[in-house]
């Protein structure tokens, strides 16, 4: 028999353009269980009016992405234990910097754009390797790439907070594993709102569910572009 | 581009450190210092400015910032400085792909350095 912690969950709560105001669920619940859980089940049993995005329950889809007392967390991955404790609470609110669509949704529809904008593949070719090291990249073999577009580095980023024309530590790292500096992409990173913006605070990398790394990544973009203009300048016609 | 932009956050939250990690604290240290030696720019040059009245206007101002609240001024300006140009320094290298993976070990000691400094600078200026 599984001992239940008695949890009060503080859930944020806007419709439309309303004013906000939390509301308070009380929950007995297992403590193994994922924030999600508790979620699913106030809108099931208690308010059926809460608004929230998920889908896979298993960060692959990226769209559960909420604040979990302040911080930047993927719910369908995060248990309760981790979380609070026994007759603790548990305060759950939308991602920052984006738009507010109802209550814990928000709207991540510039970050898909910007990610389209910079060619990110989000599924990839698998590169085997046979027995002599030789990289074969035929095949049918396909991976998901390692960013899942959950927009917790752009809610966790402070100059995304400062700035709605910043495009995101997700985009820039997404150029970065693009690969190919293309006219279009280099014109979209390398200016004011791209690269350049960052501040270094790496904040993105602390709450990236997916080990993309992209302080890292916006980093060894810098010097991408860097490399990229230096050539162009000693090859320009 | 979409037509629904990012949300950005209210001005206070710019300097909000809470649930945030130590490259937060480094950011907000150096907007507040970037922001207060910028104002501290605009200030020297009005002191400079009574040069331009004379010599007896000017000795009545460096006498007025002789007293400790102006000394205090200097020495919040000194650990700016020192606050500002070594976290310039973290923010520098870890740009160019050095210490990207101890940059916060990188935070810990510049802001050491920064800490002794200002306490050498504080002793020396209010020791006398």
């Amino acid at each position: 028999m599984v001992d239940l912690w008695h949890v009060t969950f503080e859930v944020f709560r806007q419709k439309d353009n309303q004013k906000s105001h939390f509301n308070f669920f009380e929950l007995d619940i297992n403590p193994d269980e994922y924030v999600l859980d508790g979620i699913e089940r106030i809108w099931a049993f208690t308010d059926r009016t809460l608004v929230f995005s998920h889908a896979c329950h298993h960060s692959t889809c990226g769209a559960c992405g909420m604040l979990v007392n302040g911080v930047e967390k993927l719910t369908c991955i995060t248990s309760i234990r981790d979380v609070t404790r026994d007759g603790g609470k548990i305060r759950i609110e939308p991602l920052r910097n984006f738009p507010i669509i109802s209550d814990l949704s928000v709207d991540m529809s510039s970050l898909y754009s910007r990610m389209e904008a910079v060619g990110h593949q989000p599924i990839l070719p698998i590169q085997e390797e046979d027995s002599k090291g030789k990289v074969k990249s035929e095949g049918d073999l396909l991976r998901l790439a390692d960013c899942i577009e959950c927009g917790l580095c752009i809610s966790a980023c402070p100059i995304a907070l400062t700035t709605s024309n910043y495009i995101g530590p997700a985009v820039l790292a997404g150029a970065q594993q693009h690969g190919e500096l293309t006219p279009c992409i280099l014109e979209l990173v390398n200016s004011e709102n791209g690269a350049w913006r960052c501040h270094s605070a790496y904040e993105c990398t602390e709450v990236c569910p997916s080990n993309v790394d992209p302080a890292w990544r916006i980093m060894e973009l810098r010097r991408k572009i860097i490399a990229n203009r230096f050539s162009s300048f000693f090859t320009r016609k | 581009m979409s037509e629904y932009p990012q949300q950005p956050g209210k001005l206070i939250k710019w300097f909000d450190p809470r649930h945030r990690s130590l490259g937060s604290w480094a950011f907000i240290l150096n907007r507040v210092t970037g922001l207060g030696l910028t104002l501290y720019l605009f200030l020297h040059l009005i002191m400079l400015g009574q040069l331009a009245k004379g010599p007896d206007a000017y000795d009545g101002f460096i006498a007025l910032v002789k007293n400790p609240v102006f000394l205090v001024g200097e020495l919040l300006v000194i650990a700016a400085a020192l606050i500002h140009g070594l976290n310039g320094i973290r923010v520098g290298l870890t740009s160019f792909g050095i210490g990207n993976s101890k940059q916060k070990q990188l935070f810990i000691i510049l802001m050491s350095l920064a800490a002794v400094a200002i306490i050498y600078f504080a002793f020396r200026m209010f020791a006398h």
